[in-house]
């Protein structure tokens, strides 16, 4: 075997251990997951397209067909809570059959670490598939869409529920 | 006004079974260059040594689409491909030995016979372990196993003291470093351990110097880990050992307790024992000193390990000698201790470099998993894992390029030695796990548990 093909395979080595590692970062580069807080401004180009493409017909089949692509696992069809406001934003729960209790006690599914929040403060439940937000007696009180709630109101999908600092939102069908 | 949006993890089991054939062909590739280098023909057993890693990576990729369908898809990769080029350089540095005749080192045929054990243990963790919070109910037996796995090299008879270090024992003539194990089993007690205690480990006590101090009262557990480390170094007489399971515990608490004086609290406790030893251990002291100055002629002789290494390093210079053309077998222990001087020789700082980014990939994964993963057993037990395989880089190169002083840890999947490498595969088991918890959609979450559960949901309004 001639010198310069010893040489040759010996920088192609070097080069195909770099070649590795460069699509080891790539494939991480494409495989990003969880959640990431997006800041809501008037001036954000996705709201000024959707009331435009509404009135078309063919727009609009479009403009649906093109969050389905988007999502990266269809079959998923679960309520998740997001929190979207407060200290834990960003958080998102999916929501089983097992009701939630949220509040500032560790036993809480989402524990809060707010001074304006109760150790029990909410509990989020399911009756006859739909979604309930129920007060439990905090001090501050929990409120559904800026008002006050006694007791146990429907939680719809996008509503903003507020529990000190933090606020919560529904989110319905595939992730 | 903020909105959430999430994004869920795709399995990515094509990409992970490509990379693994990426892996193995550079990794096969290694060892063909370095029978080409050293002998200028092929190796014999080149096709055995191929197929065979094939096979072991089908058989890996198969009990990962079966049982772990999400995990992290760059894990295995790049654990296949550092193990591969291990075998490689043993196989180099083994060939040096018998063409020069300075030492003496066994070929890689031990090496090889140790990754198909460990590919079979990392299977088997894969496959039997459902779910890793199972692991969290041996929290105290881990705490045993460990505790008597770390003394073992201390028995009368079994245990056999090497380099100044009282870490293997020996039965029927295979010698093990039980510490290797103890340390799994440590990962999995403290992570138990401190998941039920971090509310009060995290509670705020006085503030001295600006730091915030935890109570007094809280002091206990890590006085405990810092006695237990303190028993290692003396009986033992081995830095290395003591220093990871010290700072694994002091890495697990601070993760646990999100509390900074946690780690000051641990490096300043850890400074007393460290002058000890460098002080009153002879081969403690040695090191220090070979650190500090191993090229002056005093020096010269105590020091030849690393000033060998050091001449392989410049040896091998930016783009390395080629693998099977350089000499590693100057240094001693060049297929174990100094096996980064061996690679940084025959691959170049480039390729030196392309190791140490491995090492940095395959740490960043189970880091991530970590913080993917939502319940906090799984969080310190990867975190933790992630952390021991870092500090084991760290130890070792840094001793090797003279950063820090020399201590014995073994680099993982590189090293030679059979009790490393078999349980690094464990580790990389686990942490397949750990990264399918963390990356599969909550839907999904536990399959085949989910009847169960909804049985039970409706027998309890009934």
């Amino acid at each position: 075997m001639s010198e310069l093909t010893l040489v040759a395979l010996r920088l192609g080595f070097v080069l195909a251990l770099w070649l590795f590692v460069i699509v080891v970062v790539l494939v991480l580069r494409n495989d990003l997951f969880g959640t990431t807080v997006v800041t809501r401004s008037s001036r954000d180009p996705r709201r000024e397209q959707r009331p435009a493409s509404g009135p078309i017909g063919g727009a609009a089949a479009e403009a649906g067909a093109d969050p389905a692509q988007l999502r990266t696992d269809p079959e998923v069809t679960q309520a998740a809570m997001v929190v979207t406001a407060g200290p834990l934003r960003g958080t998102s729960l999916t929501l089983g059959s097992t009701p939630i209790l949220i509040g500032r006690a560790p036993e809480c599914t989402l524990v809060l670490d707010d001074d304006y929040a109760s150790n029990r403060h909410a509990r989020v439940f399911q009756r006859e598939g739909e979604w309930m937000v129920e007060d439990l007696g905090s001090t501050n009180g929990t409120l559904v869409s800026g008002r006050r709630i006694e007791g146990a109101v429907p939680f719809r999908p996008g509503a903003q529920v507020r529990i000190g600092r933090t606020e919560i939102e529904l989110r319905r069908g595939p992730r | 006004m903020a909105t959430v949006v999430s994004y869920t993890a795709r399995p990515r089991r094509l990409t992970q079974g490509l990379l693994l054939l990426a892996a193995v062909i550079i990794g096969v590739g290694a060892y063909a260059l370095v029978g080409l280098g050293r002998h200028d023909e092929l190796p014999e057993n080149l096709m055995t040594v191929g197929i065979g890693a094939l096979v072991l990576v089908i058989a890996l990729q198969v009990a990962v689409m079966w049982r772990t369908p999400y995990a992290d898809p760059v894990i295995l990769p790049i654990v296949v491909l550092l193990n591969l080029l291990g075998i490689a350089m043993i196989e180099s540095i083994h060939g040096a030995n018998t063409i020069y005749e300075i030492r003496s080192s066994a070929s890689a045929d031990r090496q090889m016979l140790w990754a198909v054990v460990g590919v079979g243990l990392c299977i088997a963790v894969v496959v039997l372990l459902r779910d890793h919070r199972r692991l969290r109910r041996y929290t105290w037996i881990s705490a045993v196993a460990g505790g008597v796995l770390l003394l073992l090299p201390l028995v009368p008879g079994l245990g056999s003291a090497r380099n100044g270090s009282q870490i293997w024992i020996s039965i029927a003539g295979y010698s093990f470093q039980p510490a290797e194990l103890a340390k799994i089993a440590f990962a999995i007690f403290f992570a138990g351990y401190l998941v039920s205690r971090r509310d009060t480990l995290a509670l705020a006590g006085p503030k001295v110097l600006g730091i915030q101090l935890p109570r007094w009262s809280d002091f206990g557990p890590i006085l405990v880990a810092w006695g237990f480390a303190m028993a290692v170094l003396v009986f033992q007489t081995d830095l290395g050992t003591s220093l990871m399971f010290f700072g694994l515990f002091v890495v697990m608490l601070y993760v646990a307790t999100d509390r900074l004086s946690w780690l000051i609290i641990g490096a300043v406790m850890f400074l007393p024992p460290a002058v000890f030893a460098a002080t009153q251990m002879g081969h403690v002291r040695t090191r220090i000193t070979c650190w500090l100055d191993p090229l002056s002629s005093e020096n010269y002789s105590s020091c030849m390990q690393i000033s060998q290494g050091l001449f392989g390093l410049s040896n091998g210079g930016l783009t390395g000698a080629g693998l099977g053309e350089g000499r590693p077998d100057v240094v001693p222990h060049a297929e174990s201790d100094f096996i980064f001087a061996s690679f940084a020789e025959e691959l170049g700082m480039v390729g030196a470099f392309a190791l140490l980014l491995l090492y940095l990939l395959l740490v960043q994964r189970a880091i991530r998993a970590a913080v993917g993963i939502s319940d906090g057993f799984g969080t310190l037990l990867a975190g933790g894992l992630g952390f021991v395989m870092a500090l084991q880089v760290f130890v070792v190169v840094g001793g090797v390029t003279r950063v820090i002083p020399l201590t014995g840890l073994t680099l993982p999947f590189l090293a030679a030695g059979g009790s490393s490498l078999v349980c690094n595969w464990i580790i990389a088991g686990i942490l397949v796990r750990l990264s399918d918890a963390a990356r599969r959609p909550a839907a999904r979450q536990v399959p085949g548990a989910a009847p169960t559960a909804a049985r039970r949901d409706s027998e309890v309004p009934a």
